[in-house]
């Protein structure tokens, strides 16, 4: 029965899962447990999925046994299975750091409230990812969302409201725009479930309304996933959230955006949307220019996790970059960056909620020191940084390979040089980090700290781990990356 | 052991040699004898790899496949050979050096100093030993970074600042272009293995193979081309046996030395003469060779003096390379152990004369020759080296590189090659001349010295390493031939 139910159970059991702690355990340690519990069991449940899928086969899922036009059908292909495994990773690794980084950094009155959002958040992600059905994904979508304003909110200091409000208003602006979308979709094809547009679509793609309805999917979806110039709730969103939020959101969320773009581009339309609209020219112009201005902006901040923030909004310029080429292979570097990006922001951020654990802040200034107070700390930051600079043996490397692969393949050298630009802001913003926490001593007189407890440290270092083993075997990443784009090409 | 197991095992030596170094951190004699140990049984790893690459074997081994068609693979053949052999030999030395140079300075933080300096070492074998381009390029990095703490050591704001330079330029020259010219030759090829006769043929042509020899030339900027060659003056502010035996061996020899790998097993020699692709390269390096020696005159700091010695002698081996003949390349490859010899003598007595006289401008050092005859003896010795004069080791390099211009029809290069003699003469002379004709200012230390009638000479660990490298400059005279039959088979076709 578990086996025929896999689509629906790491979906159905976080949402079960979250009323059930409000409920029950209110205790810190009670919500946390359940929280961990259900984020492994999730994970569980994604291997199995992608094992599955693995073979090339595509798993639906009814529920409640209504056929598809009239029920809502779940739908897992490699690229969901994918995803999934990215979010309920994430999930499980963050929940295993969560439980003294809460503790730390949430009022005790209300850390039952931040697992039960966290529970209701992960769901959303992870049926964004699965449903096959784009009404469905909505209200998905708006279970994540709305969660995740609350989860901003409990930041500590108080500009996480103001932080957390107006994530809301873009947020609410983007979820907005995509329902509009999806009614003008409806209107012309009176279907809402995926694997009907397929069919419906092509007839009426040229008509007026369709357009419309793909210039306010890209928009509102554009709006989720901190696409420049529209990326504005990002930064503060990310810098006020507690450092667990940050790592967790910061790892699927804008990820499972992306997803969402690259499903109603390649499968809904089958990558006939470029023929008709410029969209693909579009995107590629913005996230050029998030590549270069934002990593630029990112040198410029003293705050690490803002500075983290703005990098993040030039790294989901390089996924929609690699999604713009609409090759095989400029798509697999995009999907593979889901991945590897998530790896990478994972890790730095756990690695800044170590320090903020133990020093209360997270900027440059006050980091100086931390290489010798906290050294595994400070190795996973170096790590993660490495990384995302895009040195070999890490998986930011495989990443920025296959970008500029696919990107001399189209012979745009111009591009190519670009993105490497890029990088080398990376190592620009990265480097002013390391150097103050290696070759500046503490000041006088501040208190001595410890490392970070085991606890924190551990699930840190699985995803710094990560980062460095999938850099160097690249077989599962992108073996299934290439898998679901020549699937996506229709190769 | 094959050299296949041999090949791997020089490169984890010197890193089980640094876990060793940190375990050993609290106790300096135990963590020196570490540092040499290690240094030993790696020179010893890599020498007995060497009969069976003289013999004509090419040990190669895959050890892991990163992308598909793509792997981590070693493959020694002769100009690693060589490359290994010149920096893990240097390194037993340097070490002896070391324990002199950094125990008379009473520098802070030198457990960090020798764990990372062993660091360096492995990547250096590495780069050495890299079967294709992925390889080198990661070991390559490695080098970079694990060399940016020693760069960085002394931590104050003007050091970080010449720090900071350093690992910029470096690591953006690698990965802005670099990296760019590697994974446009794998588009091109689908492999980046070094073959012999490269792998470009025939896939590229017109222009795009002068652009993409260039993508790789300013990318490797460890070969410090100008206008990529700041770095090099800006390392200058590490300690010296860093200077000598990073900044004048084996960083600055792993640029040429993957300049030589990428002209010989990438390009090919012949498809580069064929296309005339490298043309402006044979400019760029005369310029850089010449240029670099105009501004070390200029230069009153030894070892800055020393630095840009060090940019126009690794243009020796570029130009070497981009005249696209077999003695072109020989001589290049000869000079990079030659050169390495000399210039770390150079170093060495630099660094010996600032432990034992607090001395770093030339214009101090009037008469310091008899307070210190052994140090400026070998400085002496070196410098002749360096220039080019017999009976010492780069009298050949720089024979087998006139010889490589004559072949290549190119007799300006010729006289290029003997400008550049010239003009390091008139540089690096003055410096022997002051120390040994000119008496001691009155007031100087040194002028105390001499009227006791005394010797202040640096460290004993210290003089044993300067003779050692002066005798080998002048021991490379006789061997130069053994080089040049190590090297020989890579100009085969």
């Amino acid at each position: 029965m578990i086996s025929a139910n896999l689509p629906i159970l790491h979906v159905i059991i976080p949402l079960i899962g979250a009323p059930l702690g409000l409920l029950f355990s209110r205790s810190p340690t009670g919500a946390w447990l359940l929280a961990l519990i259900i984020s492994w069991f999730t994970l569980a449940d994604s291997l199995a999925l992608l094992l599955i899928v693995s073979g090339g086969e595509v798993v639906s899922y009814e529920i409640g046994d209504w056929a598809a036009p009239w029920g809502i059908e779940y739908r897992v292909d490699m690229l969901a299975a994918y995803v999934i495994v990215i979010v309920s990773g994430i999930g499980a690794v963050t929940m295993l750091y969560a439980r003294q980084s809460v503790e730390a950094e949430i009022p005790r009155d209300r850390i039952y409230l931040f697992y039960t959002m966290y529970l209701l958040t992960l769901s959303g992600l992870l049926g964004i990812a699965t449903t096959g059905d784009t009404f469905n994904l909505f209200v998905f979508l708006e279970i994540s969302s709305l969660s995740t304003y609350v989860m901003v909110s409990l930041g500590a200091e108080r500009r996480a409201l103001t932080a957390a409000f107006r994530y809301l208003v873009l947020g609410t602006l983007g979820a907005t725009f995509y329902v509009i979308g999806v009614g003008l979709m409806y209107q012309m094809t009176g279907t809402l479930n995926m694997a009907d547009l397929v069919n419906r679509l092509p007839e009426v793609a040229e008509t007026r309304t369709i357009l419309a309805a793909v210039a306010f999917l890209t928009v509102g979806i554009g709006l989720k996933l901190g696409l420049f110039p529209v990326h504005v709730w990002l930064p503060n969103a990310y810098t006020y959230a507690p450092s667990v939020v940050t790592a967790f959101l910061a790892a699927t969320a804008t990820k499972v955006a992306v997803y969402v773009l690259v499903r109603i581009y390649y499968t809904l339309f089958k990558g006939g949307v470029f023929e008709t609209l410029p969209v693909d020219e579009i995107l590629l112009a913005l996230s050029l220019v998030a590549i270069v201005a934002m990593s630029a902006v990112a040198i410029f901040q003293t705050n690490v996790k803002r500075l983290l923030a703005y990098s993040s909004v030039a790294q989901i310029g390089y996924m929609l970059i690699g999604i713009s080429l609409v090759t095989i292979t400029g798509l697999t570097a995009g999907i593979l960056h889901l991945f590897n990006h998530a790896l990478m922001k994972g890790a730095l951020f756990l690695a800044l909620g170590c320090v903020f654990f133990r020093i209360r802040s997270v900027n440059v200034d006050d980091m100086a020191g931390l290489g010798k107070a906290m050294p595994w700390t400070m190795a996973a930051f170096v790590t993660g940084g490495l990384s995302l600079i895009g040195i070999p043996l890490t998986v930011g490397f495989v990443s920025k390979w296959y970008l500029i692969l696919a990107s001399l393949e189209k012979e745009w050298w111009p591009l190519a040089a670009v993105i490497l630009f890029s990088s080398l802001l990376a190592v620009i913003y990265m480097w002013r980090v390391i150097e103050v926490a290696y070759f500046r001593e503490r000041p006088a007189g501040a208190a001595t700290i410890g490392e970070a407890p085991l606890a924190m440290l551990v699930p840190m270092w699985v995803l710094v781990g990560a980062n460095v083993y999938f850099g160097i075997d690249t077989d599962l990443t992108v073996g299934t990356a290439r898998a679901a784009a020549t699937f996506l090409m229709g190769g | 052991m094959t050299p296949e197991t041999l090949s791997q095992l020089a490169i984890a030596v010197p890193l089980i040699g640094s876990v060793f170094i940190l375990l050993a951190g609290k106790w300096p004699n135990l963590r020196e004898a570490v540092t040499l140990t290690t240094a030993v049984i790696m020179f010893i790893t890599v020498a007995s790899i060497t009969p069976s690459v003289l013999a004509g074997a090419r040990p190669d081994v895959v050890l892991w496949e990163i992308l598909p068609g793509l792997a981590i693979r070693l493959t020694i053949e002769p100009l690693g050979m060589l490359f290994g052999l010149v920096s893990s030999g240097l390194w037993i030395i340097n070490s002896v050096y070391s324990i002199g140079y950094m125990r008379g300075n009473r520098e802070a933080h030198q457990t960090r100093f020798y764990f990372y300096f062993a660091i360096a070492l492995a990547s250096a074998a590495g780069v050495a030993f890299s079967g294709n381009m992925l390889t080198l390029f990661i070991f390559y990095e490695v080098l970079t970074l694990s060399t940016y703490p020693l760069v960085a050591h002394h931590g104050d704001p003007a050091t970080m600042r010449s720090a900071r330079t350093y690992v910029g330029i470096l690591l953006s020259t690698s990965i802005g272009l670099l990296l760019f010219g590697m994974i446009w030759t794998w588009q091109l090829t689908g492999t980046l293995d070094f073959k012999q006769g490269g792998i470009l043929e025939g896939k590229v042509d017109g222009v795009m193979v002068a652009v993409l020899l260039a993508l790789y030339m300013f990318g490797i900027g460890k070969a410090a081309l100008m206008p990529v060659h700041r770095w090099l003056p800006a390392a200058m502010v590490a300690p010296t046996p860093v200077s000598a035996l990073l900044h004048a061996v084996a960083v600055v020899k792993a640029g040429v030395f993957t300049v030589l790998k990428v002209v010989v097993y990438i390009f090919g020699y012949e498809f580069l003469a064929e296309t005339s692709a490298s043309d402006w390269l044979m400019i760029a390096a005369a310029g850089t060779l010449l240029f670099s020696s105009i501004v070390a005159m200029r230069k009153d700091n030894l070892k800055a003096r020393l630095a840009y010695s060090t940019v126009s002698q690794l243009s020796y081996i570029v130009l070497g390379a981009a005249l696209a003949t077999a003695a072109g390349i020989i001589g290049g490859g000869m000079h990079l152990a030659m050169h390495a010899m000399g210039k770390i003598t150079l170093f060495f007595c630099a660094g010996a004369i600032y432990t034992a006289a607090h001395k770093t401008e030339i214009s101090q050092l009037n008469g310091i020759g008899r307070t210190m005859p052994i140090t400026m003896g070998a400085f002496a010795v070196a410098s002749l080296s360096i220039i080019g004069i017999p009976p010492l080791g780069g009298t050949w390099s720089k024979f087998h590189l006139m010889m490589g211009a004559a072949d290549a029809d190119q007799i300006i290069y010729v006289a290029v090659f003997m400008l550049s003699s010239l003009l390091s003469a008139a540089y690096l002379v003055p410096v022997v001349t002051r120390a040994f004709l000119r008496p001691p200012d009155a007031k100087s230390a040194g002028a105390a010295a001499t009227a006791e009638g005394g010797i202040r000479e640096a460290p004993l660990p210290c003089l044993i390493a300067i003779c050692a490298t002066a005798a080998g400059a002048f021991a490379l005279f006789f061997f130069a031939g053994d080089i040049a039959r190590l090297l020989e088979p890579i100009t085969a076709n």
